[in-house]
């Protein structure tokens, strides 16, 4: 039996001896094996119950996946409270796939999604709509309050959660974060001490105009990797939260950080709560400075490779929404298209646009008018994951377009900014 | 030939070749595209932002790294790859391991038995010194060869 180097209440010793069976002694010492590397001393009981699991997709190379869930589930466990996911893979009524697309998704790469649903399900899943990225957004309800503690995965979310919401998370593994919700417990060290919420980097924002989120994300994402920037100059661009237009801000932001580097919590001068509660008391005496400036966002902009096979090519698909977009920017992109196809003189987009939102948030997107004139401009409107449809050898081999960082890194996509995907879309320009 | 002493996360003896990324190793971006594959053989890297590992074959080599980044799926496509036998044998950290890395590795062991070998805090010196191609040699006691 492991050897733990942190203290465990009987219980939890117990846990880990195999009194309450091996499938759930095995998860403990996943847990404990991963506290002790990084010191901690204990473990802490989850306040914020309901997860957020990353694993979404019933692909067939995850050959571990299916038997540990199965092992799970013959344990008889589950997530006390449930627990979210992120997105499907796929969306044949909203994102169009050719019978070939179909074929492979459905037999050979996306071959395991009905039975790791069903698997998902027997431990608890959250309900039909529980699959998205932003499972805290108000609509979803999946939201922590500053101070609780959390098990919870996916990158987006992690960053969100303890930078926007003042939640304590840290970056859990898949799998982990899974084992940590079922036995509402989480390894205390990182991001769940006060120590490790402190930054290593001051950000200094000197822009001439508000920064693209999607590019200063990824620029501090590259330049920081996994240490806790604390960025100055930023809020007099953004209104106080819980505005909805800086939550989407922030939420693209954060995804950048945690894709192109390795971000987990960031602090935003005047703006987020413990950057509003602590100011630069956040800051290590010996943090680094990074300057942020126009030509420095140019130079990380133009440094993304095009991967492409036909640089020219006109796009295939745009994807718009990784993560998944707010009831806001959904309003915010709608007026914009119509604006432009009437600048344009166009009726319909040039390019397939799918436009991805959380179920919940799609649902209340079309109770409202805005959903018929965001319809007419020939835009789709999917729960889709943007990523696990693109990142795949049949899809990936297509030109495909987005606004999103995130998207970019994992896939072929190409990136432009949104005032540049937009004049592409209603036919201002050619990609 | 250089030496260099880390921390032991899980100890194992390896003489084989090094593969090194001097910037965060993004696994998912560079396992993806091989592990999609039902007939991979050999993971050939596909991040496209990693100009140092970008078309490297890594599979049974001594992966050389500051740490790994990116998607929250990490350390399950760690796992994914090794109970594949496709991974990396032996993770390389200059500085501390990251919370990902370490749950793969950990993954690996505890649910499907395959043991890679880790070791982290070999110094930045390290990163210098290693080159793709260079022969590695471990020892048990975290003692790290190169050249």
């Amino acid at each position: 039996m492991y050897e733990p180097k942190m203290t465990l209440t009987d219980e939890e010793k117990g846990t880990l001896a195999g009194q309450e069976g091996e499938t759930k002694a095995k998860m403990m010492e996943c847990l404990v094996r991963y506290g002790d590397l990084f010191g901690a001393k204990r473990l802490l009981p989850v306040t914020h119950k309901q997860g957020h699991f990353v694993t979404s997709f019933g692909i067939n190379m995850l050959k571990p996946v299916f038997p540990l869930m199965d092992d799970l589930i013959a344990a008889g466990l589950k997530c006390p409270e449930g627990f979210t996911v992120d997105p499907r893979p796929l969306d044949y009524a909203n994102v169009k796939a050719g019978p070939l697309e179909k074929f492979v998704f459905d037999h050979f790469i996306y071959g395991q999604q009905a039975h790791y649903e069903e698997q998902l399900t027997k431990i608890g899943l959250s309900g039909k709509d529980a699959f998205t990225c932003t499972c805290y957004l108000r609509e979803v309800g999946n939201t922590p309050k500053e101070g609780d503690i959390l098990s919870w995965a996916e990158s987006s979310a992690v960053v969100y959660a303890n930078s926007v919401l003042g939640a304590r998370c840290n970056r859990n593994s898949g799998i982990l974060e899974m084992f940590g919700t079922i036995l509402g417990k989480a390894p205390e060290f990182g991001f769940l001490t006060d120590e490790g919420r402190k930054a290593a980097w001051r950000i200094l924002v000197k822009t001439t105009k508000r920064p693209e989120a999607q590019i200063l994300g990824s620029a501090i994402g590259m330049k920081v990797l996994a240490e806790v920037p604390y960025v100055e100059g930023l809020d007099r661009y953004l209104k106080p939260l819980p505005d909805e237009d800086t939550i989407g801000y922030l939420k693209d932001f954060g995804a950048a950080t945690a894709s192109n580097g390795a971000v987990g919590l960031y602090h935003i001068a005047g703006l987020t709560p413990e950057a509003k509660r602590l100011g630069e008391a956040l800051l290590v005496p010996e943090a680094r400075t990074y300057l942020i400036d126009d030509a420095e966002l140019e130079r990380v902009y133009a440094s993304y490779p095009l991967m492409w096979k036909h640089p020219h090519a006109k796009a295939h698909k745009c994807f718009i929404g990784c993560p998944h977009l707010t009831l806001k920017q959904l309003n915010d992109w709608t007026d914009k298209m119509t604006a432009g196809l009437r600048e344009s003189g166009k009726k319909k987009l040039a390019v397939y646009s799918v436009f991805t939102a959380a179920p919940a948030v799609a649902e209340e997107f079309k109770k409202t008018p805005k959903y018929q004139e965001f319809l007419a401009t020939g835009a789709h409107l999917s729960s889709i994951c943007p990523l696990m449809y693109t990142n795949n050898p049949i899809a990936g081999k297509k030109p495909i377009m987005t606004t999103s960082n995130k998207l970019r890194t994992y896939s072929m996509s190409r990136y432009y900014k949104d005032d540049a995907a937009l004049a592409i879309l209603v036919g201002k320009e050619r990609n | 030939m250089k030496e260099f002493k880390g921390r032991v996360i899980f100890g194992g003896a390896f003489k084989g070749e090094a593969a090194v990324s001097h910037q965060g190793f993004n696994t998912l971006a560079s396992f993806e595209k091989s592990a999609l594959s039902s007939t991979c053989k050999d993971i050939i890297i596909s991040d496209q932002n990693n100009p140092d590992l970008y078309g490297v074959h890594v599979t049974g080599k001594a992966l050389c790294l500051p740490m790994t980044i990116g998607s929250t799926t990490g350390g399950m496509v760690i796992q994914t790859v090794a109970s594949r036998g496709l991974a990396p044998a032996a993770w390389l950290f200059a500085s501390d391991i990251d919370s990902l890395a370490a749950s793969g590795i950990i993954l690996s062991r505890v649910w499907n038995k395959v043991p890679l070998i880790a070791i982290d805090r070999l110094g930045v010196d390290f990163l210098v010194e290693v080159k793709t191609g260079d022969r590695i040699e471990i020892r048990e006691d975290g003692t790290v060869l190169v050249g």
